[in-house]
This record gives C-alpha cells, sequence and structure tokens, in this order.
C-alpha cells in the first residue's frame, strides 16, 4: 500500500476534503479550520504579492541576522499560533457547553483538540514569546551589538518555525495524536496510535526543541560574555537576570524533552521497547524524563515573565526596584529549585509514600522565593508615582490572580490532595491560572511597553486598556468557576459528562471564553488602529515612558547597530541615574565603522530542510527525508568554507544620524509623567526633577 | 603577567603569540563548553534510563548481560579511542607551536582512522549481537544498550567526518585564526566523547561483565 514516493500518504489523508465525505458538525468545525487555515495562508502569499514585498521581506527579515528583528519574528509566529490556540479554546468551551451526555464535536476531535491546543500553547506560543523578548532585549540592556551567535540565533528561529509548520500542516494533511501536549506512552504508541498523529508531535517537539536549546546557549553566552564595559553581574537590568537563568534552564531542560521524544521516536520506527508495554518496556521512565524538561519548562516561561514585570513596575511607578538583591537571589533560587520537583506531576503513578512527601515539600519550598517577589514588586509600587497604563492594568491582574494560582499550586504540592484531584479541572484551571496572567499577561503587557522601542510608535491606549480588562475578566469567569468543577469531580480531558450539576458552570466558562476570544480580537485591533494613527503616536527620541535601562537610551526604532559606541555602564539602571544626575544622552567624541553581520540564508535553508525532513518522517518517505536531513550539515559545511561576510556601517552615518537625533533632543520639550499618554509625548521624558525644578 | 599570557578560556590556549586569535576564540569556546554541558545531559539521561533497564522486568526473557558482551572487543575499542585522544593533542599541539598545516592534517588524519577503527569494531558487535537475537527491539534492555552505544558511535561518527572538514579547511583555508578556534572546539569534543566513552565502558560493560 505504501508507495515509494509518497510513503504512507494517500489522498484520503488530505483532512480538509474529509467535509466532502462525511458532512457533519464535527467534520464542518475540523475542516473548516484547516480551511481558513489554508486560506490565511493563500492570503499573506497575496498579499506580499500585491503590495511587492517579497524582496524586502527576503532581505531585511528572513535573512536578517539583527537581533532585533529575529526576535520581531518570534513574537509574530507566537501571535499567528495564538490566534489558533485561542480558537481552539473556544471551540473547546464550545462543545464542553453542549456535552452534557454528547457533544457537538467527536470524542476522537476534542482529544486532538486538547492536545495540539496544548501543544501549541507551550510550544509554539509561550516559548516564541520569550524568546522574541529575550532576543529582542538582552543585547540592548547589556549595551551589546549582538548575540554572541547571530547565525546560529536565525537557525533557532528557523527550527521554531519549521516546528510550528507541523502542528500547521497537521490541521490539514493527517490528523494530530489524542495523548495530550505531553504525549505519554504507550497510549502514543504504536499499538494505541498506528497513524500519523503521534509523530506529528514527536518531530515539531524535537525540531524546535533543538532550536530551544540553540537558543539558550546563544543567551547564555550573550549574557556571560556580551556585556558592556561597567556591566556587572550586579548591574544587570532584572529582565537580564531572569533571561540568564532561564538560559541556563533552556541548556539543561531541553536534553530531557529531545531524548524523551526520540526515544518515543525508536518505539515507534525501529519497534523498540523503552516505554511499550510489553518486552521490557517502562513507561515510568518517560513520565520521569518528560517532566524533567516538562516543571523546568514552566519555570522558562514565568521566570522572564517575572523580569517583565519587574521592569514594568519600576518604570510606570517612576522607582528604583525595590531589593534588587533579593529579587535576584530568589530567581536564581526558582531556578534550581525548579529541577528538584518533576515528580509533583505523577504522585498518583506508584511513588513510594516517602519520595511523594519529599516531592511535595520541595514543591512547596518554591512558594518562598516567589513571595519574595510579589513582596518585592509591592514595595516598588508604595510611594511610586504610579501611572494607570496598559501595562500596569495586566500587573494588577497578575498580581491578585497570580496569587491565587500559586496557592492552588500549594494545594496541589500536597500529595494527599492531590490524589483527589489529580487529572481533574482543578488542574485545569490551576494551570490556566499561572499561565494565562503570569506569562500571557507579561508577553501583553510588555508588548505595550515595547512595541514603541521596536517601531518607532505607540500603542493606541484606549483600545488597548479595553482588551487587557476583558483579559482579566475573561480569564476569571473562564478558569476560576472550573477550580469547583473539579473539586466536583470533573475530570480532566473528558469530551462529555452525564451529571447534570456540570452543566451551569460548563456555560458558564464558555461563555468566559467568548471574553477571552474578545480579548484576543481587541488586542490585534489595537495594532491595526495604532498603525494608521502612527504619525500622532510616533517617539522617535526614544525614550516614551521615562524609561530605565539602556534599552531606552536609544532612538525608535532603534537603529541596526543598536549604539553608536558600545556605552560604559556606571550604575545599575543606567540610564536613570544619568537621568538624575541632569547628564543623559552625552554625544560620543569620536565613531567608527561598525560592522555587522550580512544577511544570511542560512536560517531559511534549514528551516526548510527541518520541515522537509519532519513531514517526510510523518509520512514514511525515506529518500526526502534522508536528503532532507543529509541537507542540513551540508549547508552548514558549504558554509563554513566561505568566510563570515559583514556589512560596514560607516562612521560618517552613525555620526550623521545619532547628532540628528541628539539635535532633536535638544530641540524637544520634555514630557511630564502627566502627559505621557498624549500627543505629545515625543519619547523625551522629562525627569521628576526636572519637573521640579 | 602580559594580558596574552593569561588564560582566556579552559582547555589549550594558542599562546602568546596568538594575541588576537585568543580573544576571538573565548566567546566561541566558551558557547562550545556550555554546549557540551548540555551533550553531556543526554548523555546522562540516556545513561540513567540504561540504568533503569537492567531488572529482569526489562530483559524480558531476552539476552542479558552475559551473552552480549564481549570484553576483549570493549578493550580494543577502548584501546582505539584512547590513542586516537592523544593524536588530537599532538595536532594541538602542533598547532600551538606552529609546526605547519601538514604535521596538524597529518595527526588530525590518524585520528581520524582510530576513531573509524573504534566505529567499525562497535558495528562488528552491533552485527554480531543482531545475528544472536539480542537486537534492540528483543527487550527494553537491549533498546536502551543499543540506544546509549549507538548514541556515542553516533557522535564519535559525526566527529570523524568533522575532522574530514577540518583537514579540508586547513589546506582550503589555510591556519586562519577561525581554522584554528574550530580545531580547538572539535579537540574539545574529541576528547569530551573519550571521557563519555569512559563512562560507558566501565558503567556498562565492566560492570555488566562483572555482574553477569
Ligand atoms: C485563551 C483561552 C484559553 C482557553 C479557552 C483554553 C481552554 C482549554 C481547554 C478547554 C482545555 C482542555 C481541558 C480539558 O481537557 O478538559 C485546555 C487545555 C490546555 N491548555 Fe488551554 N485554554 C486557553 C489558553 C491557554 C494558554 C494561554 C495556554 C498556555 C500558554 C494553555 C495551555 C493549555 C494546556 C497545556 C492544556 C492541556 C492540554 C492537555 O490536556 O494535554 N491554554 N485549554
Ligand atoms: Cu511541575
Amino acid at each position: 500500500m505504501d508507495s515509494f514516493l509518497f510513503g504512507r500518504l494517500t489522498f484520503d489523508d488530505i483532512a480538509i476534503f474529509n467535509v466532502f465525505r462525511d458532512f457533519s458538525m464535527n467534520e464542518l468545525v475540523a475542516s473548516g479550520a484547516g480551511w481558513l487555515e489554508v486560506l490565511a495562508a493563500v492570503g499573506v502569499v497575496g498579499l506580499l504579492t500585491y503590495y511587492r514585498v517579497w524582496g524586502v521581506f527576503w532581505r531585511e527579515w528572513l535573512c536578517s541576522q539583527d537581533h532585533k528583528k529575529i526576535g520581531i519574528m518570534y513574537m509574530v509566529i507566537g501571535f499567528v499560533m495564538m490566534a489558533r490556540g485561542v480558537a481552539e479554546g473556544v471551540v473547546m468551551r464550545a462543545h464542553l457547553a453542549t456535552a452534557l451526555d454528547g457533544g457537538i464535536l467527536a470524542p476522537q476531535h476534542f482529544a486532538e483538540l486538547f492536545s495540539t491546543h496544548g501543544t501549541i500553547m507551550i510550544f509554539f506560543v509561550a516559548m516564541p514569546f520569550i524568546a522574541g523578548f529575550m532576543n529582542f532585549l538582552i543585547p540592548l540592556q547589556i549595551g551589546a551589538r549582538d548575540m554572541a551567535f547571530p547565525l546560529m540565533n536565525l537557525i533557532s528561529l528557523g527550527l521554531t518555525a519549521a516546528g510550528a509548520m507541523m502542528l500547521l500542516v497537521s490541521l490539514v494533511v493527517g490528523q494530530f495524536e489524542t495523548g495530550g501536549w505531553a504525549a505519554y506512552p504507550p497510549f502514543t504508541g504504536k499499538a494505541f496510535q498506528p497513524g500519523v498523529g503521534p509523530d506529528y508531535w514527536i518531530w515539531a517537539i524535537v525540531v524546535s526543541g533543538f532550536g530551544s536549546m540553540l537558543s539558550g546557549i546563544n543567551f547564555a553566552v550573550t549574557i556571560y560574555k556580551m556585556r558592556a564595559p561597567g556591566m556587572t553581574y550586579m548591574r544587570m537590568p532584572v529582565f537580564c537576570w531572569t533571561a540568564l537563568c532561564t538560559a541556563i534552564l533552556l541548556t539543561f531542560a531541553m536534553p530531557p524533552l529531545t531524548v524523551a521524544a526520540l526515544m518515543q521516536a525508536l518505539d515507534r520506527y525501529l519497534d523498540f521497547h523503552f516505554f511499550t508495554n510489553d518486552r521490557g518496556g517502562n513507561m515510568m521512565n518517560y513520565a520521569n524524563l518528560f517532566w524533567m524538561f516538562g516543571h523546568p519548562e514552566v519555570y522558562i516561561l514565568i521566570l522572564p515573565a517575572y523580569g517583565i514585570f519587574s521592569e514594568l513596575t519600576a518604570t510606570y511607578s517612576a522607582k528604583t526596584l525595590y531589593g534588587y538583591a533579593s529579587l535576584v537571589l530568589a530567581t536564581m533560587c526558582i531556578a534550581v529549585m525548579s529541577f528538584t520537583v518533576w515528580v509533583h506531576h505523577f504522585f498518583t503513578m506508584g511513588n513510594s509514600a516517602t519520595v511523594n512527601v519529599a516531592f511535595g515539600i520541595a514543591t512547596m519550598l518554591i512558594a518562598i522565593p516567589t513571595g519574595v517577589k510579589m513582596y518585592v514588586w509591592l514595595a516598588t509600587l508604595w510611594r511610586g508615582r504610579v501611572r494607570l497604563t496598559v501595562p500596569m492594568i495586566y500587573l494588577g491582574g497578575f498580581m491578585v490572580l497570580f496569587v491565587l494560582g500559586g496557592l492552588s499550586g500549594i494545594i496541589l504540592a500536597n500529595p494527599t490532595i492531590n490524589y483527589q484531584v489529580h487529572n481533574s479541572q482543578f488542574i485545569v484551571a490551576h494551570f490556566h491560572n499561572v499561565i494565562l496572567p503570569g506569562v500571557v499577561f507579561a508577553v501583553l503587557a510588555g508588548v505595550h511597553m515595547w512595541f514603541p522601542k521596536a517601531f518607532g510608535f505607540r500603542l493606541e491606549e484606549r483600545p488597548a486598556k479595553i482588551s487587557a480588562v476583558l483579559w482579566i475578566v475573561g480569564f476569571s469567569v473562564t478558569f476560576l468557576p472550573l477550580y469547583f468543577v473539579g473539586l466536583l469531580g470533573y475530570p480532566r480531558r473528558s469530551a462529555s459528562y452525564s451529571d447534570a450539576t456540570f452543566e451551569p458552570y460548563m456555560i458558564v466558562t464558555a461563555l468566559g471564553s467568548l471574553i477571552i476570544l474578545a480579548a484576543f480580537v481587541t488586542f490585534a485591533s489595537v495594532f491595526w488602529f495604532s498603525w494608521r494613527n502612527r504619525a500622532a503616536l510616533a517617539v522617535p527620541l526614544g525614550d516614551p515612558w521615562d524609561g530605565r535601562t539602556l534599552e531606552w537610551a536609544t532612538p525608535a526604532p532603534v537603529p541596526e547597530y543598536n549604539f553608536p559606541v558600545i556605552p560604559e555602564v556606571a550604575s545599575r539602571e543606567a540610564f536613570a541615574v544619568e537621568k538624575a544626575a541632569g547628564r543623559p544622552y552625552v554625544a560620543p567624541d569620536e565613531y567608527e565603522d561598525i560592522h555587522l553581520p550580512a544577511p544570511s540564508a542560512v536560517g531559511f535553508m534549514i528551516c526548510v530542510a527541518a520541515g522537509v525532513f519532519s513531514f517526510a518522517m510523518v509520512w514514511w518517505m525515506w529518500w526526502l527525508a534522508a536528503l532532507a536531513l543529509l541537507a542540513i550539515p551540508t549547508i552548514l559545511v558549504v558554509r563554513s568554507f566561505s568566510p563570515d561576510r559583514h556589512i560596514i556601517i560607516p562612521a560618517a552615518q552613525v555620526k550623521a544620524e545619532t547628532q540628528a537625533w541628539m539635535r532633536a533632543i535638544d530641540e524637544a520639550r520634555g514630557v511630564t509623567r502627566d502627559e505621557e499618554l498624549t500627543n505629545a509625548n515625543r519619547g523625551y521624558a522629562r525627569t521628576d526633577l526636572q519637573e521640579a525644578a | 603577567m602580559s594580558e596574552a599570557d593569561t588564560k582566556l578560556h579552559p582547555g589549550l590556549n594558542l599562546g602568546p603569540s596568538h594575541g588576537e586569535a585568543h580573544e576571538e576564540a573565548e566567546v566561541v569556546l566558551f558557547g562550545f563548553w556550555v554546549f557540551l554541558m548540555s551533550d553531556l545531559i543526554t548523555f546522562g539521561l540516556v545513561f540513567a534510563t540504561f540504568a533503569t533497564m537492567l531488572s529482569p522486568m526489562s530483559i524480558a526473557g531476552g539476552p542479558g548481560p552475559a551473552e552480549v558482551i564481549d570484553l576483549t572487543s570493549i578493550a580494543m575499542q577502548t584501546t582505539l579511542l584512547l590513542l586516537s585522544t592523544m593524536t588530537f593533542g599532538f595536532a594541538s599541539i602542533a598547532m600551538k607551536y606552529e609546526d605547519g598545516r601538514g604535521r596538524i592534517a597529518l595527526w588530525l588524519a590518524v585520528t581520524a582512522l582510530l576513531g573509524a577503527g573504534f566505529v567499525a569494531l562497535e558495528v562488528k558487535d552491533f552485527i554480531h549481537m543482531a545475528s544472536i537475537g539480542a537486537a534492540p527491539s528483543r527487550s527494553g534492555y537491549l533498546s536502551a544498550l543499543w540506544s546509549l552505544v549507538g548514541l556515542h558511535g553516533l557522535h564519535v561518527t559525526v566527529g570523524i567526518v568533522f575532522v574530514g572538514v577540518m583537514i579540508a579547511q586547513i589546506f582550503a583555508l589555510g591556519l586562519t585564526n577561525q581554522v584554528k578556534s574550530r580545531l580547538l572546539r572539535l579537540a574539545l569534543y574529541w576528547h569530551f566523547l573519550d571521557i563519555v566513552w569512559v563512562g560507558i565502558m566501565s558503567g556498562v560493560f565492566l560492570a555488566g561483565a562483572l555482574s553477569a
């Protein structure tokens, strides 16, 4: 049946035609989503062609080694995938609202939905968002021109994109697995799921996971080795500290995932017996390997979010961050402890009571450094010059809701209670409660805060405020009731229920998910409104919020070379200190030619090769898989024979640009904090000191 | 002590005559160390998995350590690999003291040959195992054994290809700073694999033979 050319792929596998084969509500939703995706892809290609921007897109984005652009591309991947993730969440909620003794979707379809939703949200929304922020901010905050390994950075992006592609393709060709985002064997093994679903998961995870590991190395080395003169560790912005800890987690926590996924691949492809039921396989090895990644993963996501919240707390209350040292220490504690608690994900799977107790206590201990952070943020707000801007609204939502999520985590850390609520909706409530207000709110707040830095104009406040409130309300209505549903005994990942008690709750949470959908759409519309009004919102001078760290001491958008000369740092929150001393923006005495890495197609080529390899492996097109796999080292080896190419930005150009910017600052009227949301804000903040004078 | 004399990174530094190469090498070498740490985690996890797969339940009635371990072959493999790490050391020293491309390339070629000998013996063992019914699909224990040893063998094979590429680069590009820095990284990689092998040899083969 398998053909040499197409492996096990046949015409019948093209899932978007299923609706013509079997016309039902279920297929309408499934194929409809597939068609939407195809249309969206065609639309993007059409738009790029219509505006004739392929050349620019190729040269200035896909091939760019500029860390800022790479960061922005990560964010774009995150947003695109988030659109699908949110839509799936709403569809699942809609199904569950009707699922008393049935529901609009087939159980198999529901299972695919929570599997793709979870996989997408964790690996292709949250991870790219975090990687995006780290790429954009780290070199700017430590006063560097670029990452330590710009080309490897581009390759990491390509691998992430290739993995995301696999999830998009699985909606159109074939189907996804039904074993959740953790893809536990033996259920995802060959015996139970002989189809392509688990293979899509495996290769998406292996490819993107390898990319994440490489970016972890890149971030860590950048922070260790590329800091500007004077930027000692204890002068680094807090975001860089959280990024450093995250980078270390990425380097050490991604291998367990890759190993687990590859062992599963060996089981499925070559009949190995790591995790099978028969012939000496042991599924507990998978549980351990997966969660040795899985638990640190939640800190990979939340630590940079803490970093973002720390930066915005200080900025929007115009105060030095209270207790910097304790925040740094708490971050390091959390990073280390995150490796010591993984067993709390399977208390019920046959460990001895002693083991469970040890891991339960270890888990609860993490609450201590986390609590430290909460107090640090509160103390920073205390008597600060607080402005209720969009990021601060998210901060408010975060502080209240995240504490709730953390408390439910402590409850879960108690093995005896865990036995009761394990795999119930209580868990669903808990992890959405930490991920949404923790990670997603931080990302949305951070986008609002740093968008002007990246693009040169502010985002419209009013729709963004509406969106922020909708997110907070939507989250609460959708997920807080699930704590009760869980306590009432409704299991997680269950496609239908027979107890009518659950129905009202399910309807409420379905309505809540619509509020979240509205929040997402509103948020997307903010970009549109702001783009239309970009002239009035422009902040070319670069410091719209009275920022405190180095990135704000540059024009907006930041020039490709970041800094005309590498800055020298003499203090923590260097830019704020200089402003307070009345001498920010000192023109450099001398300018030099700046060398930057030239655009390179290597990242894109590796992305294509990795994508083709994954797809070919899923469908058993061995010849294609071998070719694509071979292409990767070939590309790298060929490239290694050609010397690194550079572009040179002449000193004269740097000088002219810098001086023009300095002149504009001299002429500008600084805006006071009360005016920062008005169109008077051109990005030159008048400090409180100047205001007082 | 002048700046050029300070060690900038762990491992073989290129010495005072290479001031600039030194500086450039620092960041990439440090990055490569971090990568090796990450790779060590990978090996550690596969090793740990193997360790959990020694029970009769995982052997599942199939061939156990007594049937599959051939210590003579392991001794030969170990000898070849340890020798190859020494010859790579000679290549590094030739580079440090600027003994010319020919000398470096010669030692690299010897290293690659020794490595190839190692891989050949390993493959021979694998073929033998398959022939006596000890294929990886037979049991969890064998799956883990093949994976761990195979993972290391795969690394060595990649290393051999790398050595070939570097010999080509030495002649095509000359001993530029970049080529030297790549050779330093390749050296780290090669010695690292040696250390991992010592772990596998003692933890898997010696311990297995003793317990069998
Ligand atoms: C935006 C609104 C969201 C809605 C309406 C939503 C809804 C859901 C639903 C209904 C489930 C299935 C629960 C079950 O199986 O009983 C689920 C699972 C999950 N969600 Fe969400 N979710 C949302 C956002 C997010 C976000 C932002 C993340 C992470 C970044 C996330 C991560 C997950 C994960 C990891 C699972 C578990 C999948 C599994 O069971 O394997 N979700 N979500
Ligand atoms: Cu955990």
